[in-house]
């Protein structure tokens, strides 16, 4: 049977982890259709249909699709579970609020958060905040699974024509109301996707000290972190927090300064495939994970690690 | 109005995890165990809705083994009124939870089921969607603020790309974020009257509730471990390893 997977989108365009969902969808069956719910999203339906991995999309749209509440997309989605094995969606807030209510009115015992596909009912998933991994089976029949993003790569996104079909919407859950969003809007690489990371921890010792990070993050076109110990102190706003209760970041370059190293901080940023820590305390947990240490005063080492990338003829961005 | 509110048993988030030698599950013996972090926020919340003059009654249940009765006195110390203890042996996922707490639900009857976000053992973020599910109830998960509106909630959710604000009609569950609010210390005093507070006891068996497994765990390992790495001894010398040897920069 066949793999649904539900596309995550703002109306206009597919949020960029549907590609990584799909990636995972096709290591389950190569045959992946995927459902895209919403209002007015047809140029997010046509962006879908053009992922080579694609074989068919299903369309449903109602203006009350039009702000992804989970109370009205369960029974869009559970009205086309009977043709396939999986359900797969991302396991981020879209892909947690939803699934459990489509898994539980179907009556299985849902997956969350698998880093790995085993077999199409066997999967790899981190627990206790990535400090131990379980390895599970689903003994269900119909399996639903969130996948975790960053574990795996994006799909390739042209090249595709699966035919768009279009399907009835269910009716509209009435007792919930969406009321407004508000996204964070910056000029910066949003954490979760960054390429390079830079992130600040009590170290700091002030807000107003980030500006050391904010100007090397500039240069670096990174996004800024921190972690729970700054957000606490308030230093920072809590959406910059990585760790265990805040952001898992997965990126190329991780620079931590001024951080410890806690337990909680490092479930957020340890599968970083490069981690510098710059800290003075060189018994700091953190160096245990770190490729390289810099046992310094953040004070003295940030203005010179602007200077020496000021030097540099080129940096990736 | 009367608020529900769920509580789990979980090793201290403080504790450094261990994997068992037989790789059958993590070290639980003689390790610290504590309520689920987000657990205390939703009892927190629910006590201070009480203490508002906005509910009348706030119930405590937890499942588990016969220990998790600890978890629930913990939080009638800091002002739920009555516990109830679902006794249950070995691990339950979240469906099973979840059609457990469907019982206590149709038995107890409250407006507002409160629960943690999820739980930091399993990380399954789960149970209270799939509750809600089998209610047919509205859901409000990662909440950080709550406003009652007379039989209305407003609830703001941290969601990935900020925030977003619902209204739900009241019966309803909310799953409770960290940022909801700062949980209280149990005051001694609160500590000796909480042992005179009345814990229900119930049999999960009792409960006319298929709670076997569905998911069958074949192995827990350790993380694979990162090589160690170098220090460096300048900023020059780390960015010519960025640079030239990592190659990231």
């Amino acid at each position: 049977m066949s793999v649904l997977l539900i596309a995550e989108h703002n109306n206009q365009e597919l949020r960029p982890f549907t590609l990584n969902a799909v990636t995972a969808a096709s290591q389950i069956d190569s045959d992946v259709h995927a459902v895209i719910i919403g209002h007015n999203c047809e140029k997010a339906a046509k962006v879908l249909s053009e992922l080579p991995l694609i074989k068919k999309v299903i369309s449903i749209e109602a203006p009350h699709y039009e702000n992804f509440v989970a109370e009205n997309f369960a029974p869009a989605v559970i009205k086309l579970s009977n043709d396939y094995s999986h359900i797969i969606c991302s396991a981020n807030t879209f892909g947690k609020n939803l699934m459990p209510r489509i898994a539980a009115a179907l009556d299985t015992s849902q997956i969350s958060d698998i880093i790995k596909v085993i077999s199409a009912d066997t999967f790899l998933r981190p627990i206790y905040a990535g400090n131990a991994f379980a390895t599970v089976k689903s003994k269900d029949t119909k399996k639903c699974v969130t996948i975790r993003p960053t574990s795996f790569d994006p799909c390739e996104s042209s090249g595709g024509s699966a035919p768009i079909e279009k399907s009835e919407p269910s009716e509209e859950f009435g007792h919930t109301k969406f009321i407004k969003r508000e996204e964070i809007k910056s000029d910066r690489p949003e954490l979760g996707t960054a390429r390079v990371v830079i992130s600040g921890g009590r170290g700091m010792q002030s807000g107003d000290n980030f500006k050391l990070i904010t100007s090397i993050a500039d240069k670096l076109n990174a996004a800024i972190g921190a972690s729970r110990a700054a957000v606490d102190a308030g230093y920072i706003s809590n959406d910059h927090q990585v760790g265990q209760t805040g952001k898992v970041v997965v990126p190329d370059l991780y620079i931590a300064v001024g951080i410890s190293g806690a337990i909680q901080h490092l479930a957020g940023m340890k599968e970083s495939k490069i981690i510098v820590a710059i800290n003075k305390d060189g018994e700091a947990p953190i160096f245990s994970v770190a490729d390289y240490g810099l046992e310094a005063d953040l004070f003295e080492a940030l203005p010179q690690f602007l200077e020496e990338l000021n030097k540099l003829n080129t940096i990736q961005k | 109005m009367k608020i529900l509110v769920a509580v789990k048993r979980v090793i201290d988030y403080n504790v450094q995890i261990r994997v068992k030698e037989d790789n059958s599950g993590v070290v639980t013996d003689n390790v610290k165990m504590s309520t689920n972090p987000p657990d205390d926020n939703a009892i927190e919340e629910a006590v201070k809705i009480k203490e508002a003059g906005k509910a009348t009654e706030v119930v405590a249940v937890s499942i588990g083994e016969e220990k998790a009765q600890e978890t629930v006195r913990k939080a009638l110390a800091v002002g739920a009124d009555r516990g109830i203890l679902v006794k249950a042996d070995g691990i339950l996922e979240p469906l099973a939870v979840s059609k457990l707490l469907h019982k206590i639900v149709e038995k107890e009857k409250p407006d507002l089921v409160f629960m943690g976000k999820q739980a930091i053992d399993d990380d399954c973020n789960q149970t209270g969607q799939m509750l809600s599910a089998l209610l047919n109830w509205p859901q409000a998960t990662f909440a950080s603020k709550i406003e009652i509106k007379d039989k209305k909630l407003e609830v703001t959710r941290e969601i990935d790309e900020g925030l977003e604000t619902i209204e739900i009609n009241v019966p309803a569950i909310v799953t409770c974020d960290l940022r909801l609010n700062e949980p209280r210390y149990a005051s001694l005093p609160n500590i000796m009257k909480a042992k005179k507070k009345p814990i229900e006891q119930l049999n999960a068996s009792d409960l006319g509730v298929d709670t076997s497994a569905r998911i069958e765990q074949i192995k827990v390992e350790e993380p694979p471990k990162r090589k160690a790495g170098i220090k460096v001894s300048s900023v020059a010398e780390l960015v010519q390893k960025l640079k030239n040897e990592a190659k990231v920069i």
